[in-house]
């Protein structure tokens, strides 16, 4: 087959090294004081303030009101996350069982009506959701950071396909049985879909973990920011700071790519199939 | 509970578009048939239904023809009712100076990093399909970055191009270019586009790397014979085969710097966007909500929407080309 050279290997490491290096930067980084990184700059070393910073940024209460904490906002992301994941996960698996295992007039457009919504991203329609949330009194909730998220078709794109991909067998089997429909869900659809509904978790749960523009919109109220938004505060009290908390700016991005890079790490194999054969 | 067997139904046109964030691979080819046998029932289907479709008509379709309608309004500053003003919001955005350098910004920085972030992970994808020593580890250093969100990239960016600690700004110092980040347009436009870009690598990677991997032996095995020069090969044989991909993946690379860079962007302006390049995306939430101007950010969103109309328009016409190819 091929001859692997030398250059393969390397061109390999400069990617690598360019891809991770930054990460690696930040980490090392934030265990140091800001001070030393004011006059020192950002160090590849290990520094002695690892658990001074972190200490800091998960516990000391900071913001204009100086009631939010990190770990206030590592539970706010938290809950973003989860409760995204599950409600896509209960609005998707009802709507696909729907559409492809019931005979119903309105089957086709409702399939349509929740298809379109693939293709228009929430930052093109910002400004009128925000209007709606307001109109319903729901900015600086919980239901109003995850809910209007949920209103889009991935997952139900996701379940429809796994669903087709089911053997009719098993459905004529259960009716046999005399199942009807709850039990034919309960029982057999939804034990059958283990792996699938854990994989869509992840991958979702990311996705709500990641979320910057739709939280910075919604929560004015500071016990509701996230990590996403408290770097964006982070960032706001720095104007005008003489010697800026590098070391706690770092640790807040540390704190954020943890969940999403532990789980691509760990869940290598299952996120790729994820992405690359969603729709066979 | 009655059952019956079901006329296969036309599949879904927009099955076709897959997983907004990233499965169009591959399209559903054809009509897809419905499950033979089916539930019929006059309320549970709807019951089913309902859940989402009240999500969606609450906070996608309601907002959207919100968008749309009050695009044609001027809003009163002080809340006092709005007029109807026909298309001169779009007029207004379309003829200005400042929109139409955003919007030339935006096109260069949406070519710049669709082409480097694709050239690059193909480049990585290539190398690492060929080695066999270290291979997994490669993947895994090379991929594991990529659910790191953008504003968390966007922090790191600004680190590392900051004029006071920044490690680049430093090496670059020893060669005469002395950059400012936030200051100088060009350096930001600079910083953005390598941070957005080196978000957008291991995502390609993935893509093209598996598109490779599906590339039968006997198809490599006879090019090896065929043809012995290793760049000749890849030009006339790899490449064709993964031109595919390489389709599915320029669509989502535009959508991602159209649209995801959003949060990198934000980061990197720190709230000063008046000398800093942004994006249109970032206009349309600076016009809205810092602006208070709801018509004109409405007609700039509406003029987002067809970009994402052509866009698809375009993909389906490369995914039917597609369907020839496999």
């Amino acid at each position: 087959m091929y001859r692997i050279r030398f250059t393969d290997h390397l061109i390999l490491i400069l990617g690598a090294l360019f891809l991770c290096m930054p990460v690696v930067v930040a980490f090392m980084t934030s265990t140091h004081t800001a001070a030393d990184i004011h006059s020192n700059g950002l160090s590849l070393a290990w520094g002695d303030n690892f658990i001074a910073t972190y200490e800091k940024v998960l516990t000391q209460k900071g913001g204009f009101t100086g009631d939010i904490t990190g770990a206030r906002m590592v539970m706010n992301s938290l809950i973003l996350g989860i409760g995204f994941a599950v409600g896509k996960i209960v609005l998707s698996m009802l709507a696909a069982y729907a559409i492809v295992y019931f005979r119903f007039p309105m089957a086709t457009l409702s399939f349509w009506v929740i298809f379109t919504t693939l293709l228009l991203p929430l930052e093109v329609r910002i400004m009128p959701s925000y209007q709606v949330m307001s109109d319903l009194g729901m900015l600086n909730t919980y239901s109003g950071l995850i809910v209007p998220l949920l209103a889009s078709a991935t997952g139900t794109f996701y379940f429809r396909q796994f669903f087709k991909s089911v053997p009719e067998e098993l459905l004529e089997a259960a009716r046999i049985d005399g199942a009807g429909p709850f039990k034919f869900f309960i029982d057999i659809l939804v034990p059958i879909s283990r792996t699938m509904i854990a994989a869509i978790f992840i991958i979702m749960f990311v996705y709500g973990w990641n979320q910057y523009l739709w939280p910075m919109m919604m929560t004015t109220d500071e016990s509701f920011f996230t990590l996403m938004r408290g770097i964006k505060s982070i960032l706001q009290v720095w104007v005008g700071s003489n010697i800026p908390d590098y070391n706690e700016a770092f640790a807040l991005a540390i704190l954020a790519m943890l969940p999403p890079v532990a789980i691509v790490v760990i869940f290598q194999s299952w996120f790729i199939k994820g992405l690359t054969e969603s729709d066979k | 509970m009655a059952y019956t067997t079901s006329q296969p139904q036309p599949g879904g046109f927009l099955s076709r578009l897959g997983f907004g964030a990233g499965a169009r691979k591959k399209p559903a080819v054809a009509a897809e048939e419905m499950k033979r046998v089916q539930f019929t029932s006059p309320v549970l289907p709807y019951l089913f239904l309902f859940p989402q479709l009240a999500v969606i008509f609450i906070f996608f379709y309601w907002p959207s023809v919100q968008a749309v309608s009050s695009s044609f309004y001027l809003e009163d500053p002080f809340g006092f009712g709005s007029t109807f003003v026909g298309l001169s919001n779009y007029t207004d955005v379309l003829f200005s100076a400042e929109y139409q350098s955003i919007a030339l910004f935006t096109a260069v920085f949406t070519v710049l990093v669709t082409f480097l972030s694709l050239s690059i992970g193909l480049l990585l994808a290539v190398k690492a399909d060929r080695v066999i020593r270290g291979a997994s580890t490669y993947k895994t250093l090379l991929i594991a970055v990529y659910a790191i969100a953008a504003p968390v990239s966007g922090l790191i960016g600004m680190m590392i191009f900051d004029q006071h600690v920044g490690p680049f700004v430093k090496m670059m110092s020893y060669f005469g270019w002395h950059m400012q980040v936030g200051l100088n347009y060009y350096d930001t436009a600079f910083a953005m586009t390598v941070v957005a870009v080196w978000k957008q690598i291991p995502y390609n990677f993935i893509f093209f790397l598996s598109g490779l991997q599906n590339v039968p032996v006997s198809v490599r095995e006879a090019a090896m014979i065929d043809c012995r020069s290793g760049l000749r090969r890849f030009w006339t044989v790899v490449l064709p085969l993964l031109a595919p991909t390489a389709f599915f993946l320029l669509t989502i690379n535009v959508t991602y710097a159209l649209f995801d860079t959003f949060g990198i962007i934000d980061v990197m302006v720190k709230d000063k966007p008046a000398n800093n390049p942004v994006t249109l995306v970032y206009k349309v939430y600076a016009d809205g909500f810092r602006g208070n101007d709801i018509g004109g950010s409405s007609a700039q969103s509406v003029i987002l929407m067809i970009v994402v109309f052509v866009l698809t328009i375009f993909q389906f016409r490369f995914m039917e080309r597609r369907v020839h190819y496999n």
